[in-house]
């Protein structure tokens, strides 16, 4: 080892010194281990050891802290302060010992739990503490078994297969040949897939086993930190030579040790300082917004009780001051027998009155809502509902104290990728070589997927619809039986639990049948046929493979890139986790440059700075792996021969050159991926025969159909990140011994870095159109919300990659400012690339999630999507899951600079503002055509409660990452939160996660509004957590989102159950539970007030100091808690089918303000009833004290024990049972109390006053009379309401009760009609004042007005039902149902789905000029009917127009010449069936002009045209016009696209693009500001928003 | 894994721990229970309350209120009721005298009479109260000052009363026996009745001093210390309440079961009132064997023995005969207050009545369904 280190030092010197420069400059920033094995102690003494205590107390520490923590807790102090009070003798009211116990009670209820939780967190502590390891004994020189607690900083530690790291750990040595450790990471960040961890590279060469004596060194990395993907340091080696360390040589505690023998390390972090356990949080606490009202109310209250206390010591100064000097008998002096002015008794009396007066603040209110939320929360996990058998998860609340928030969201901010969608990335179609391959029986299988995931019913097998058209029969086959197996699963179980036994036994993520299996297109399939047999031939020959047709050579070079470029692991299912070992030679990656020498000896290079002692280096290692025969040149003949004779021993399936199914064992590879792209990728390419057979970290193996196994040798990989959003690797291509670096990345990234290509050779010419093209056909992708990546190559000379790899080198072993140095020196790599060809990756929206952003926005919720995605992506998936709607208009901001942005939100806002408030007249009659859109179910949002000002407008707003950044800029945030909160959707894409917690907390701050974000990834934590409540989706991309949430829900669709039924109980019972707490203390407390006139306002109570205190604790608390937990208002299923019941908690209608004052005006009230009724029947008789109050103490507390019941919406037996058992248990305990002692309980005696009143006739006349008298305005006025002006909620508490059957049809009728048919009066569901868009809205929802019209006070039971379409269905299945984006199938005639791009185009001239109102709505029925293909093409040239040249602008000028029109043409026919060739259009000739983005402007409309004639014809002369529009004015066109299947046939040319009446403003003179992006967003579905200057 | 995933097992183990009440957590799929519980589907009644529904619970309230109503309020009227305010506080009345001069202080007592007809015969068992009124009885200061263990014959405490009877606590360095305000404001009038028969003839009326206070007050919670042997020798070394002019074992003399702390005139004072206008049981007048009435219609004469000073807090004195009936004195107000809550109620259900047919009849038929 010391050789070893040796050898480096003067490789490493210079990068070395660098480091210790830097290094002494910050020494407090780093942590240093040293080892001095000489010792016999552990020299590291000093830093934290492994024990670990996540205790919060001790037993000593346990009483102080623990009151000091809920003493934090305001109530807490204050009645505290109140029982102090108490032993002040002028002023106490209670036996002071008495006033005590609530407060110690619930002082003490919090301690215990405290202490429970305490207790099992130090359990569950020391069983981890007592885990064995076996760590290396100093004095004993072996490794012994040692308690985890007992492992040190610094002590070397053997691990074992599946063993769980006790600490962090930097791996030393491995038994993996490779020098790998495999660590299963899912506890951490929850991924399944295997990690590979890198022994320390000065050990890596290590032949013998690990000594720990042998280790002398010094260790310096990083303080302990939280960042689980940072890791960084050096080893300073006794030999003065250094090491850096990254994160891939650490081992996290917690993982497992997988797939390796052994392995030693030594201890970096220990205990509370390893990143698993920084990276702990315990649970959040959050205060709900109904938390922060009740606040407001307790002040209230206290405000009140002060007035109370005032009011009665000034009654009591005066009532002193008036027997002046003649002091009463009853007048007793103070204790000290001074007599009291009556000033100073009314301030000790107003001091008396607040402890007596205290049970007005509920003392055990912060309790009851505590112990009401744990059930609620206990409730939510019990749900079935959202129980995902998939994945055998349910949710998991991890913020115990915010149910309620749950029913009061009103923005629901959505990440889009894993969260809308599945994140199951499928294979759907690819361009290579500029050649697009449609992967038409690919997506026929997908469809077919859909259908039997979607289909609940057995249908039978869609297989026979299934033809195969030009593609193998093999493969049509294929996919029919994976429909019937999937069936046979379905037979036997439920298809989930198929499901989830397939995901249980194969332990694989991103491994679903769907995602593996790709059906390949013929044509691609037979042209790498070709292609491996022309290699094959050439090989044989002697021939250079360059020699192959450069077609040919993209599409091998793509497919290598797709099998090469990436980190995904192979496995073997037959043996878990054990990877397949093709191993051909032996040898690491490139990590030196001294290695890079070695391996390429014959170059030049050799003569550079290598040293003897780096080649003696080199030379050992080989040797050691018997591997000389790398170091002399390695041509591609003696590999390939390797190869041969390799594959030979192997005996491995001969390659094979049809299509015949692959053989079992090849077939049952698996994939582990980082990333479910990588997965998706890598088995796209298998289906092509190009399987990726074994990686290591030197070499990736690959079977290529004809050439068998290549094994590429892997020089370097740059892994993916978000900010370069792209990867590479560098190989060393088998067969032409070049140095490859395969690209890939997002399409944006990679066409930036495409070589530039020369047009004067007939190469360039051809590669820049292959540029093009693809650029085309990504456009098209996108626009079917594909997610595209590029894929690039790029050939290295050995001198271009020395020289690269040099300063990589440096910048890799570079302490600070690796990060940047590395980017750059990527990007050094990453240049002047090669297009190879692009992929269009599917993300299939999960299940339910249209039907779910449906609901949650009839629910009226708002709902934005960020997304990172690009625009045309995003768009797309938006309308596949509803959120947009064809329907709408859309406005799209795209802005390139500050003020572009302010003048485009300016028009927005003008454009908004003059369309909708001059053209109500517009809905008015939109509404009365009677066939509009049957299938219409998203009420409009603007009967959500938002004042007029705020109106949500069925509009939707579509803004990019950079515009966004504009808008939130403080100067117009204003503006855009204007625009974006009266469109009914936001989408914002391309947005940073910054961005996204930025929106989410604007529209947080600003608007007042609750706000939920739901995610999945790292990228949504911010945004989740800034959030009132945030939700992780428990996907596939690890536990980061989870950890900062405050939910965690296995799928998007439970977000449905969860707000809408479960948020609004949570929200409805604690609403009512509240203002029943608020109620209920008031109401005792003016009991006690109202007597204050009859003892003289002297404090005294008639209520026993006991019934006093613990009225609130004991009688009256279980009712309500009963009630607060189980009450239903509406059962889940009205609330699921009814969501607009949800806006009764957005609108905070279970406890508003005036509810609170109410409340406590029925308190007074009710006190008043309870208070003189026994007045007047003891009126002058002979009772005493007790035994008048204990009546009205009893009534008091039946009179709230009705009330509760009168509140109660759902009675069960425990609602029975704790009543009665509140009652029994106050009689019991007021007779046990009155008869336990005759002389104890001062100041009141109460000996024997229950046992006389039970048998005084008159009590039981109280008993019936009071409750009744007091109830009666509360019982009356809930009947009136429930008859008159019933709420919603109570609508649909009626539902509830109807038969089923009855009910089922209402509801249908009530999905569909938006809720509105089952208001009995027309105001009910509008709340309120009809605003100006309610009638409107009415007569939007299907059919509705008629109901409403002739029948507006009723629901709408079965005889409306007949008046309603015949079908009314909110969904029917299938129909309505997403769609995958970009699905090819001929679509069915008056097919609704989303997407009619362009089809609205061809109408009249002067249609879309600003339109009538009501124009655009009612759109033909017809007219997106089969169209032809013809007719999608027409898209008016002035609809490209505004078109900016577009996101391309990062692009390097010079990149793209004006292309030709007639470029695009050769395109395979039947490609695109569906989409409109014009689609392509979008970026019109010379946009790509290397133009600055703001100087194309002024350009004469004719400008577009030169197009392909033939592309222009099918357009209806009118159009032509619209150049001449789009010039005229500043304008924002609006488009809304073609109505569904609506019915009353109206010609086409309704469609239409509004466009705002401005002036016009210089005819051709237009500057660009709206820069839309350059493809093809649903063209007519979008408005574009133009400013000219 | 244990340390990593130790708190969000923790918080899991927490959640399902706390909440799990029945430990369903063990099941080794995460799948929850289905029970009704649980998926908080218990059977349940869930009224609605709409005119419809409720109209008639508010009949049946009328319907049961009013009856109730008008016999309690035919039984309140069958007492009869006699009351004297003998206070003194105007010039003509008997005591005026007395009023005007006496005080706490005074060791004479102050006779005067108060001549009264009774218009009707009182029957059955006539019960005599004093009356206060604006005595503030419940005053908070003044409720507490009393000790209840004193009053229950413990020793110690009679020797060393509670704190709470300050300022009421010693005098003469004695402690006082009974101690507190409630004691020393012991009401101690006498009133005596006398029957003016048709020949001018005063006739004492016997009243009975035994029962008028709670049988558990008289022989649990109050009692003498030593029992009730020589009360001299047990109160020796105490001293008398301030106002008061015997001994506390000196009260009745004329009954030595009678005497200290469980003499049933300063056991019924004890009770503390609950208003500032109260009364208090003084005597009972039996029922005579025969079937003359107890007190027969004619003259009467209340002679009083003024000791006790009401007009420094402008109280006044009453003296009240009345009959009970089963459900105590007279008071018309509950009987009057049944009937208006049972018409209240009536009248709300036809006011319900007619709003259901107005508005509510299309909701009913709903609930038959077509």
């Amino acid at each position: 080892m010391a050789r070893d280190t040796e050898d480096r030092a003067a490789g490493t010197h210079k990068a070395e010194r660098r480091q210790r420069g830097r290094s002494k400059k910050k020494p407090k920033e780093t942590r240093t281990v040293r080892v001095h094995t000489g010792h016999e102690h552990n020299p590291n003494r000093h830093y934290a050891n492994n024990r670990i205590k996540t205790t919060k107390y001790t037993v000593l520490s346990f009483l102080p802290k623990n009151l000091f923590e809920q003493f934090h807790r305001f109530a807490n102090v204050y009645f505290v302060f109140i029982a102090l009070l108490n032993f002040v003798p002028v002023v106490n009211a209670f036996q002071p010992e008495l006033a005590l116990a609530p407060v110690v009670f619930i002082l003490s209820v919090t301690a215990i739990k405290d202490l429970w939780e305490d207790y099992r967190r130090h359990r569950s502590d020391t069983e981890i503490n007592h885990m064995d390891c076996l760590v290396y004994s100093r004095a004993e020189r072996r490794y012994v078994e040692r308690f985890w607690k007992e492992v040190q900083v610094g002590d070397f530690i053997r691990l074992r297969c599946n063993e769980i790291l006790p600490a962090d750990v930097l791996l030393l040595s491995s038994s993996d040949p490779d020098r790998l450790c495999h660590l299963e990471t899912a506890t951490l960040d929850g991924e399944t897939n295997l990690k590979q961890r890198q022994v320390v590279r000065s050990f890596f060469d290590l032949d013998c086993e690990f000594d720990p004596l042998k280790f002398n060194g010094i260790i310096e990395c990083e303080k302990p930190n939280n960042d689980l993907n940072r890791f960084r340091g050096y080893i300073l080696h006794r030999s003065g030579s250094r090491d850096a360390l990254y994160k891939d040589n650490l081992l996290l505690r917690g993982c497992t040790v997988r797939n390796t023998e052994e392995a030693v390390g030594i201890v970096i972090y220990a205990g509370h300082e390893t990143k698993a356990m920084l990276n702990n949080n315990g649970p959040r606490y959050k205060r709900s917004k109904l938390e922060r009202q009740m606040n407001v109310h307790v002040f209230w209250c206290v405000v009140i009780l002060l007035l109370m206390c005032l009011f009665a010591a000034i009654g009591h100064g005066l009532w002193v001051f008036q027997y002046g000097d003649k002091r009463p008998v009853f007048d007793v002096l103070s204790p000290e027998g001074a007599e009291l002015s009556p000033v100073v008794a009314a301030v000790y009396l107003f001091l008396t009155l607040i402890i007596v007066f205290q049970v007005l603040i509920p003392i055990s209110l912060f309790v009851s809502i505590e112990i009401v939320k744990v059930c609620q929360v206990f409730f939510i996990h019990q749900d079935q509902d959202l129980y995902d058998e998939d994945s055998d998860s349910r949710l998991q609340c991890r913020a115990l104290n915010i149910t309620e928030d749950l029913g009061q969201t009103q923005y629901v901010f959505s990440d889009k990728t894993g969260t809308l969608t599945e994140n199951k990335m499928v294979f759907r179609r690819c361009t290579v070589a500029g050649v697009e391959y449609s992967h038409d029986a690919n997506a026929r299988r997908l469809a077919l997927y859909q259908e039997v995931d979607s289909e609940e019913e057995e249908v039978p097998p869609p297989g026979g619809s299934l033809r195969r058209d030009s593609s193998s029969s093999q493969q049509s086959s294929r996919v029919v039986l994976r429909s019937l197996s999937t069936k046979t699963h379905r037979r036997t179980g439920s298809r989930a639990d198929a499901k989830r036994a397939s995901i249980l036994s194969k332990h694989t993520a991103f491994s679903s049948p769907m995602e593996k299996d790709v059906t390949p297109d013929p044509q691609l399939l037979d042209k790498v046929n070709e292609c491996g047999g022309q290699m094959d031939f050439m090989r044989f020959h002697g021939q250079p493979v360059s020699q192959l047709p450069s077609d040919l050579a993209d599409i091998m070079d793509f497919f290598m890139a797709l099998t090469v470029c990436n980190t995904v692991v192979v496995s073997s299912p037959n043996q878990p986790r054990q990877k397949v070992r093709m191993r051909l030679e032996s040898k690491s990656p490139v990590k030196t440059i001294e290695d890079f020498i070695k391996r390429f000896t014959p170059s030049r290079l050799t003569s550079g700075s290598s040293s003897s002692s780096s080649s003696s280096l080199a030379t050992s290692r080989s040797s050691n792996r018997g591997c000389s025969g790398l170091l002399s040149s390695p041509s591609a003949e003696s590999t390939l021969a390797k190869l041969q004779e390799e594959q030979a021993a192997l005996g491995s399936a001969p390659p094979r050159y049809d299509g015949t199914p692959r053989s079992p064992e090849d077939g049952e590879l698996r994939y582990e991926a980082e990333s479910p792209d990588e997965a998706a990728l890598v088995y796209a390419a298998r289906a092509y025969k190009c399987s990726l057979v074994g990686r290591l970290p030197d070499q990736v193996t690959v079977e290529l159909p004809h050439l068998g196994k290549l094994s590429f040798e892997l020089l370097h990989t740059l892994g993916f990140d978000s900010t370069r959003k792209r990867m590479s690797v560098v190989v060393r291509h088998p067969l032409t011994d070049q140095i490859t670096v395969y690209t890939k990345g997002a399409d944006s990234v990679i066409m930036d870095l495409i070589k530039p290509p020369d047009t004067e050779t007939s190469k360039g010419r051809r590669q820049k159109k292959l540029v093009l093209r693809t650029q085309n056909y990504l456009n098209l992708y996108a626009a079917d919300g594909l997610r595209t990546l590029c894929i690039a190559k790029k050939v290295l000379s050995k001198e271009q990659y020395a020289c690269w790899l040099q300063r990589h080198l440096e910048a890799e072993t570079a302490i600070q400012g690796r990060e940047e140095l590395l980017f750059d020196s990527a990007l050094r790599l990453e240049t002047n690339l090669q297009l190879l060809g692009a992929t269009g990756i599917e993300d299939r929206l999960q299940d339910g999630v249209p039907e779910t952003i449906a609901s949650l926005r009839q629910a009226g919720l708002q709902i934005w999507v960020l997304t990172g995605d690009k625009q045309e992506t995003a768009v797309n998936v938006a309308y596949a899951c509803k959120l947009l709607d064809p329907e709408e208009e859309i406005l799209t901001l795209n802005a390139d600079s500050h003020e572009a942005c302010a003048l485009l939100l300016e028009e927005s806002l003008h454009y908004i503002q003059t369309k909708f408030l001059c053209s109500s007249s517009d809905q008015a009659a939109k509404a009365f055509l009677p066939n509009f859109a049957p299938f219409e179910v998203y009420p409009p949002s603007s009967s959500s409660p938002h004042s007029a000002a705020f109106t949500v407008h069925r509009l939707g707003l579509v803004i990019d990452g950079r515009t966004l950044a504009y808008a939130l800029d403080q100067s117009l945030e204003d503006r855009f939160l204007a625009v974006a909160r009266s469109c009914r959707s936001v989408l914002c894409c391309r947005s940073t996660p910054l961005q996204k917690s930025t929106v989410v907390k604007l529209v947080r701050n600003k608007l007042k509004v609750m706000t939920l974000a739901i995610g999945d990834g790292a990228n949504d934590v911010s945004m989740i957590q800034v959030a009132d409540v945030g939700v992780g989706i428990s996907g596939q991309e690890g536990m980061q989102a989870v950890m900062a949430s405050d939910f965690a829900l296995p799928r998007f669709r439970y977000l449905q159950k969860l707000l809408l039924v479960h948020g609004h109980w949570s929200y409805s019972r604690l609403a009512n539970m509240i203002l029943f707490f608020f109620y209920k203390n008031a109401m005792f407390v003016a009991l006690v007030f109202w007597y204050q006139f009859y003892c003289g306002f002297s404090g005294s109570a008639m209520i026993d100091q006991w019934y006093l205190i613990f009225f609130n604790l004991m009688f009256s608390a279980f009712p309500q808690l009963v009630t607060g937990t189980l009450d239903k208002d509406v059962s889940a299923e009205t609330l699921q089918q009814l969501p607009q019941l949800y806006m009764s908690g957005q609108n905070s209608e279970e406890y508003k303000p005036y509810m609170f004052w109410m409340n406590m005006i029925d308190a007074f009230y009710q006190s008043l009833v309870c208070f003189f009724i026994p007045y007047f029947a003891y009126a002058d008789s002979d009772v005493d004290v007790f035994t008048w109050g204990t009546p009205i103490t009893t009534l008091a507390l039946l009179t709230i024990l009705v009330h509760l019941g009168i509140e109660t919406r759902t009675w069960t037996w425990m609602n029975c049972l704790s009543i009665s058992f509140s009652v029994s248990l106050f009689f019991t305990v007021s007779l046990c109390y009155n008869a336990s002692c005759p002389s104890c309980f001062s100041p009141s005696n109460p000996y024997w006053s229950m046992q006389r009143l039970l048998q005084d006739p008159l009590f039981y006349l109280l008993c019936v009379l009071t409750p009744v008298a007091a109830l009666l305005p509360r019982y009356f006025y809930r009947a009136c309401q429930g008859t008159l002006f019933p709420s919603p909620v109570q609508v649909g508490r009626q539902l509830d009760k109807l038969p089923s059957e009855t009910r089922r049809n209402i509801l249908n009728l009530g999905g569909v009609e938006a809720g509105s048919a089952v208001r009995p009066v027309p105001h009910f569901l509008s709340l309120g004042t009809p605003s100006p868009e309610g009638p409107d809205e009415n007569h939007q929802r299907a059919g509705l007005h008629a109901v409403d019209a002739t029948e507006k006070d009723t629901l709408p039971y079965t005889k409306d039902a007949a008046k309603l379409p015949p079908e009314p269905r909110p969904r029917p299945p299938g129909d309505a149902e997403p769609r995958p984006p970009g699905d090819d199938e001929p679509r069915p005639p008056g097919d609704d789905e989303p997407r009619p791009p362009g089809d609205d185009e061809p109408r009249p001239p002067g249609d879309d000029e600003p339109r009538p109102p009501g124009d655009d709505e009612p759109r033909p029925p017809g007219d997106d009917e089969p169209r032809p293909p013809g007719d999608d093409e027409p898209r008016p040239p002035g609809d490209d127009e505004p078109r900016p040249p577009g996101d391309d602008e990062p692009r390097p000028p010079g990149d793209d010449e004006p292309r030709p029109p007639g470029d695009d043409e050769p395109w395979p026919p039947g490609d695109d069936e569906p989409r409109p060739p014009g689609d392509d259009e979008p970026r019109p000739p010379g946009d790509d002009e290397p133009r600055p983005p703001g100087d194309d402007e002024p350009r004469p409309p004719g400008d577009d045209e030169p197009r392909p004639p033939g592309d222009d014809e099918p357009r209806p002369p009118g159009d032509d016009e619209r150049p001449h529009e789009t010039s005229e004015a500043l304008k924002t066109s609006a488009m809304s696209a073609s109505s569904r299947a609506a019915s009353s046939p109206r010609p086409p040319s309704q469609a239409a693009s509004v466009q705002l009446p401005l002036p016009p403003d210089g005819d051709a003179q237009r500057v660009r500001y709206c820069r839309n992006s350059d493809h093809a967003v649903r063209p007519a579905a979008r408005t574009q928003t133009d400013a000219v200057l | 894994m244990m340390a990593s995933s130790y708190n969000a097992k923790e918080e899991d183990g927490h959640h399902s721990g706390a909440s799990n009440n029945g430990g369903a957590g063990v099941v080794k799929s995460k799948k929850p229970d289905n029970t009704a519980f649980k998926q908080q589907r218990l059977p349940a009644w869930q009224p609605i309350l709409t005119a419809g529904t409720v109209l008639p619970a508010f009949f049946v309230i009328g319907l049961i209120f009013i009856p109730i109503g008008i016999g309690l309020y035919v039984t309140s009227n069958n007492i009869k009721e006699y009351e004297i305010d003998y206070t003194g506080a105007d010039i003509n009345d008997a005591c005026y005298n007395c009023a005007k001069n006496f005080s706490w202080n005074s060791t004479t007592p102050c006779l005067c009479s108060v001549p009264f007809t009774l218009e009707q015969p009182f029957e059955s068992n006539v019960f005599m109260y004093y009356g206060l009124s604006n005595f503030y009885q419940n005053h908070r200061r003044y409720v507490k000052s009393r000790d209840d263990s004193q009053l229950n014959g413990d020793r110690s405490a009679l020797k060393n009363p509670s704190k709470e009877c300050e300022p009421y606590r010693t005098s003469e360095g004695k402690p006082i026996a009974p101690c507190g305000a409630i004691a020393n404001s012991l009401f101690n009038d006498t009133l005596e009745l006398y029957h003016i028969d048709s020949n001018g003839t005063r006739n004492a009326i016997p009243l009975v001093k035994k029962g008028i206070a709670w049988w558990t007050d008289k022989h649990v919670k109050f009692r003498n210390p030593g029992g009730n042997s020589n009360l001299t020798v047990a109160f020796q070394d105490t001293s008398k309440p301030v106002n008061w002019r015997k001994p506390v074992f000196d009260l009745d003399p004329s009954d030595p079961e009678n005497n200290g702390f469980i003499n049933e005139d300063f056991i019924v004072w004890m009770r503390t009132a609950a208003l500032p206008t109260f009364r208090k049981l003084y005597r009972i007048i039996q029922k005579k064997p025969s079937t003359t009435p107890t007190l027969p219609s004619g003259k009467y004469v209340l002679e009083i023995t003024y000791n006790y000073p009401v007009r420094s807090f402008d109280g006044r004195k009453r003296m009240i005969l009345s009959t009970i009936s089963w459900m105590g004195g007279k008071n018309p107000f509950l009987g009057i207050a049944y009937i208006t809550v049972g018409s209240i109620c009536f009248f709300l259900g036809v006011v319900l009545l007619i709003i259901h047919h107005k508005y509510d009849t299309r909701n009913n038929s709903a609930d038959i369904p077509s």
